[in-house]
């Protein structure tokens, strides 16, 4: 599995719905996605991957790890696996 | 309907071991929160706290105490018997069946869990000390200040999160109020910096890595921290007639659920609580000089609370202060309102309002009068002390000048 299947998967089961209907470009409030739902995505992509994802539940605008997308969130994550394997 | 006095005040906090030491703490804007030294904190993401500094628990309690007290009763059982000494008060015959203790806290002995856990799936033993129980359980601190000053009157602890004092000492002043008591021993305590109550909070991700900046626009979160304030309540014509000093006078308390979310407030419900409060009190809003605001620096609460005070004041909100002590003491959860009344009772008696210290940059959505970073010399005849807990949780208590 990719690290996009993955994450759509982790997507898919905080928002209730099936992987085929989360699609990249929707945001996480498209897809009904609550502050709590988005820290528990967090918590469920960090153990997937064995990562640390740099976020604040304060201040999610302005945190390193843009959360705009489902497409952003992807791209973020590829690049902390990198960095990890680096 | 009886009306109630605070006649005596203990506490132990990042501030300072006693009242005096916090209050001049407050005064001069001091932090108490840095660097914390626990257990495995290298392995914590979140490594800052208010901790409770220089305390040698062998100097308080001997060795037969300490296998029974937690650290959040060791820290109940110090600000007890400030306060109680302050009020010069003994319990025997009548007073004593008369009297009870009302405590706060969120979780308990959580340092005796944390120890006995380790001990039993880390380092594999298949026995524990046998007072884990009576040491952990959350009312042991309840019970022990009880037994050491022959309470025997209604005494209970209070659960409701970071609210968990407020609700305890609004049941206290109701309890004098309406003739249950005459004497209540009330506050809060809590001791949660060890490794497994800080890695809990770290989960949600709302925590501080630097420093607790409540209402300013650059905000990074909450911070925790530990320790207790203990108050004696008293009916007003009982303190009277004994000649104590009253320190301040207890006059309405409301409380209030949001119904709505588990850890999201709701302005509705924290304004309803700070209406309530006035109500009870027979306050009009005008005579509000001071809130001591819950005030823990995470963007959600911060926002919600200066929408609420701004709901229930009106015009009056422009003119009132609003601060945040837990800049300087950090969020003592289920003890925090019980070191808050401190700040409270600073501003009645010294006419002195403890500042919001760490404040950097102005936020449209908090743009009220927040005490920025120095203490205010101002008279103020009656104060508010707001917290909202997870769950929806509000209690809000209302104090004036003795």
């Amino acid at each position: 599995m990719t690290v996009q299947e993955k994450i759509v998967e982790i997507i898919a089961e905080q928002a209730v719905l099936e992987v085929g209907d989360v699609s990249l470009d929707q945001s996480l409030d498209d897809l009904g996605i609550d502050s709590l739902g988005l820290v528990e995505s967090i918590f469920a992509i960090e153990e997937e991957f064995d990562i640390q994802v740099p976020f604040n539940a304060n201040e999610p605008e302005n945190s390193e790890f843009d959360i705009s997308s489902v497409q952003a969130i992807v791209t973020a994550v590829e690049g902390l696996v990198r960095a990890q394997k680096a | 309907m009886r009306r109630v006095v605070i006649t005596g005040a203990g506490t132990i906090n990042a501030l300072g071991h006693n009242v005096p030491d916090t209050l001049e703490a407050m005064r001069e804007g001091r932090c108490g929160i840095g660097e914390l030294e626990i257990r495995d904190v290298d392995r914590l993401s979140v490594k800052i706290g208010g901790q409770v500094r220089g305390y040698d628990e062998h100097a308080h309690f001997n060795r037969q105490q300490i296998a029974l007290y937690d650290r959040f009763t060791q820290f109940a059982l110090l600000s007890a018997s400030e306060a109680i000494s302050q009020a010069g008060l003994t319990f025997f015959g009548e007073l004593a069946a008369r009297s009870g203790v009302v405590l706060g806290t969120s979780g308990g002995g959580l340092s005796t869990q944390d120890e006995n856990y380790r001990v039993v799936y880390e380092d594999g033993k298949n026995r524990v000390h046998p007072f884990v129980v009576p040491k952990l359980m959350n009312n042991a601190a309840a019970s022990h200040v009880s037994m050491q000053w022959n309470l025997k009157g209604p005494s209970f602890t209070v659960a409701t999160a970071c609210a968990s004092s407020n609700h305890a000492m609004g049941q206290a002043f109701q309890m004098i109020r309406y003739g249950l008591a005459d004497v209540m021993v009330t506050g809060g305590s809590e001791s949660m910096l060890c490794f497994g109550g800080v890695k809990a909070w770290e989960g949600l991700r709302v925590m501080s890595k630097d420093a607790c900046r409540p209402f300013s626009a650059n905000r990074s979160g909450m911070v925790q921290g530990e320790g207790a304030g203990a108050f004696v309540f008293e009916e007003m014509g009982h303190a009277k007639a004994r000649g104590a000093e009253i320190l301040a006078e207890v006059i309405g308390f409301a409380m209030t659920s949001d119904a709505a979310d588990i850890v999201m407030p709701s302005k509705q419900g924290a304004a309803r609580a700070i209406k309530g409060a006035m109500q009870d009190a027979r306050l009009p809003k005008e005579k509000v000089g001071y809130i001591n605001a819950h005030g823990t620096g995470t963007a959600a609460n911060d926002k919600t609370e200066c929408a609420a005070v701004a709901d229930a004041f009106g015009p009056h909100a422009d003119s009132l202060m609003l601060s945040s002590t837990k800049s300087m003491h950090g969020h003592l959860i289920g003890g925090t309102g019980a070191v808050e009344l401190l700040a409270c009772i600073m501003a009645l008696r010294e006419g002195v309002i403890a500042p919001t210290i760490g404040y950097e940059e102005h936020d449209p959505e908090c743009a009220l009068d927040v005490v920025p970073n120095e203490a205010r010399e101002a008279k103020v005849d009656a104060v508010l002390s707001n917290a909202f807990a997870f769950g929806g949780l509000n209690a809000v208590l209302a104090l004036k000048a003795a």
